[in-house]
């Protein structure tokens, strides 16, 4: 599996190559907690967030919501304490970057951290991680232990008068605690279930006080725009998506891996025949889900061709989103009936029952998908699914709802033969009116 | 005429059979205390306390919920509450090697399915299933990040990727002689 950068120099993955990349020896040797000195040497928690602004990060769980606005929501007067969360739950589908991230790059994240704290004037932080990624946590344990040992982490950091404790928290197996206000009803040890926004997170969050909650990669990108300034941040990727993103690619390409590549990258159909080294056994590319499984599934007549930009604003154009950027490639052998099938099963398990929508409408779309997949379906059953879909998009109350639908109407609207295959021969043939809605 | 319910007349009720609590070693008890230290509010250690319980005593038991519930100061209900909503969380013994196949499209596509197969028919279960000898577990799982690295799967926290049938073979004849970690931890 590959992991670098490509169309830039690397940034969030400077260091992951090297040996003992985890250590507090080999970050701090190649100008690591530097940022965090810097903020501490005369930077106001102002100038931090400005910092941020320039910079035009934009947050990399999936929302990307920008993250210096995210931050300047939290009230600098509230009397309560403050909280900076870590969100490295990390479990969409086709995503895996935050986990190499964290395996070869630990201190990264603990002083992307410790600047948020500082910005926000918050003493405690916690990394929510996947329960799965157990091992994951014992990284960050060891390294959060390491850089306190060195005053890094604690009371009087790095001799100022500023103290923070940074903890790791374990899942449990919920994708819906990947969404963060179902992070934070996790995290005070209750169902993973959302909660009503308003009040944001940034007003009342964890335990009802103001709190920042921001992916692992959002973070892992604070050292890197205190040290060379949100400007030139912002310069290496385009106006509205600053920086760099990683791309975790897997499926049909010969060559997988976290990708890092500047924002607004050119092509996407020279990354994955190129950088990706093309699709294994002479196969042809069917179709790409960019942004990892929630997003509008692209097929290869939008990306070949069409130079499409790898930013936020390219893949609106193009049809898709950036989402978390699980870059999911299938050739031609793949059924996409069968492969939305199977993302639609992933959704109902992961629904979180919380509201009725999402919790019976994602059981009724399985069923349809099955009965239709054991040859007993309707001939109506595609415009059944459609329906199903516009009682759940937009009537759910979080977004998993939307992130079940819109993979089936994309999917049903760019691959209608697909579902002709499986509906014709119920349908006595081609001729059902039902079929020419496909 | 029956008696009317009210707060101050309630029902009668048997009297209530306490719950038998689990009891763990100092060094296990230090483990919890040191998790309870992270946060200003006790019940949220649920999870990596579940964890330890799990651990412990292979499963989460009735004493073990009981046990929580009593240590975190909240109703057993809130405990059994939590406990199902977590995939992780098993309130069922498992076998003790815990064969977790990711099913998600990105393993999918390159082969989930074979090596799903190859399990059952190597190990005589089907997915949610535990052998006879309480040795081998079989379930098929949501994503597990490591779609690059596909087909995988995890045996209790531990991981194993780009799999093949003969990858798998050598896996549980490691599990069958005992040579294997079975990753619960």
């Amino acid at each position: 599996m590959f992991i670098g950068a490509i169309g830039c120099e690397p940034l969030q993955l400077a260091r992951v190559q090297l040996e003992r990349s985890e250590s507090l020896e080999t970050y701090q040797k190649h100008g690591g907690y530097e940022s965090l000195r810097k903020v501490l040497g005369g930077m106001s928690p102002d100038d931090v967030i400005g910092e941020l602004k320039k910079s035009a990060l934009r947050g990399r769980g999936g929302a990307g919501f920008p993250t210096g606005m995210k931050w300047s929501f939290v009230p600098k007067d509230s009397p309560k304490p403050k909280y900076v969360v870590c969100n490295a739950d990390e479990s969409e589908p086709g995503t895996f970057k935050d986990r190499y991230i964290m395996e070869r790059d630990p201190h990264m994240l603990i002083e992307g951290m410790l600047i948020a704290a500082y910005a926000l004037g918050s003493k405690t932080c916690y990394i929510y991680t996947r329960g799965e990624y157990r091992y994951i946590i014992e990284i960050m344990d060891r390294a959060i232990a390491e850089a306190r040992a060195a005053g890094l982490v604690g009371d009087k950091i790095l001799g100022k008068d500023f103290a923070c404790e940074v903890y790791t928290h374990s899942g449990a197996g919920a994708y819906i605690c990947g969404e963060e206000t179902a992070l934070l009803n996790s995290l005070e040890g209750l169902r993973g279930h959302p909660r009503m926004k308003p009040p944001f997170p940034a007003v009342a969050g964890l335990y009802g006080c103001p709190t920042v909650v921001n992916n692992v990669e959002t973070l892992t990108a604070v050292p890197d725009i205190i040290r060379m300034g949100g400007e030139a941040y912002q310069k290496l990727g385009t106006e509205k998506s600053g920086g760099t993103k990683l791309w975790s690619v897997s499926g049909h390409v010969n060559r997988p891996g976290v990708y890092e590549l500047p924002m607004g990258y050119a092509d996407m159909e020279k990354f994955i025949m190129e950088d990706c080294q093309g699709i294994p056994n002479g196969r042809k590319l069917k179709a790409v889900i960019p942004g990892g499984s929630s997003v509008y599934i692209m097929p290869a007549s939008d990306i070949e061709g069409k130079k499409v930009t790898m930013d936020y604003e390219g893949l609106v154009a193009a049809g898709s989103m950036v989402g978390s950027g699980g870059f999911i490639v299938m050739d031609d052998t793949v059924d996409i009936f069968e492969s939305t099938k199977n993302l639609t099963e992933f959704y109902k398990h992961e629904s979180c029952g919380w509201c009725t929508p999402c919790r019976e409408g994602t059981d009724w779309l399985v069923k349809v998908f099955k009965r239709i997949a054991r040859g007993e379906g309707k001939p109506d059953d595609a415009q059944l699914l459609l329906d199903l879909c516009d009682n759940i998009e937009g009537k759910s109350f979080c977004p998993l709802g939307d992130a079940a639908s819109w993979p089936i109407q994309s999917a049903i609207k760019k691959f209608p033969e697909d579902f002709r295959r499986h509906l014709a021969p119920l349908a006595g043939g081609n001729g059902h009116k039902s079929l020419s809605t496909l | 005429m029956s008696k009317q319910f009210t707060p101050n007349n309630p029902l009668p009720q048997e009297a209530p059979v306490p719950d038998e609590i689990a009891t763990f070693s100092e060094a296990v008890e230090a483990e919890i205390d040191a998790h309870l230290a992270k946060y200003p509010l006790k019940r949220s250690a649920i999870l990596p306390l579940m964890f330890i319980v799990q651990r412990e005593r292979g499963y989460l038991d009735k004493p073990g919920v009981a046990y929580l519930a009593d240590r975190l100061g909240v109703r057993v209900t809130d405990i059994w509450e939590v406990a199902t909503f977590y995939s992780m969380i098993n309130t069922e013994p498992v076998g003790k090697y815990h064969l977790q196949v990711c099913r998600t499209l990105s393993c999918k596509i390159v082969g989930a399915d074979k090596i799903t197969e190859h399990c059952k028919s190597r190990l005589g279960i089907k997915p949610g299933e535990t052998s006879e000898d309480g040795q081998f577990s079989l379930s098929e799982v949501e994503c597990l990040g490591s779609c690059g690295t596909a087909p995988m799967m995890q045996i209790g926290f531990d991981y194993y990727e780009n799999l093949t049938p003969e990858k798998v073979d050598e896996l549980i004849e490691q599990c069958r002689s005992n040579q294997l970690s079975n990753g619960v931890r």
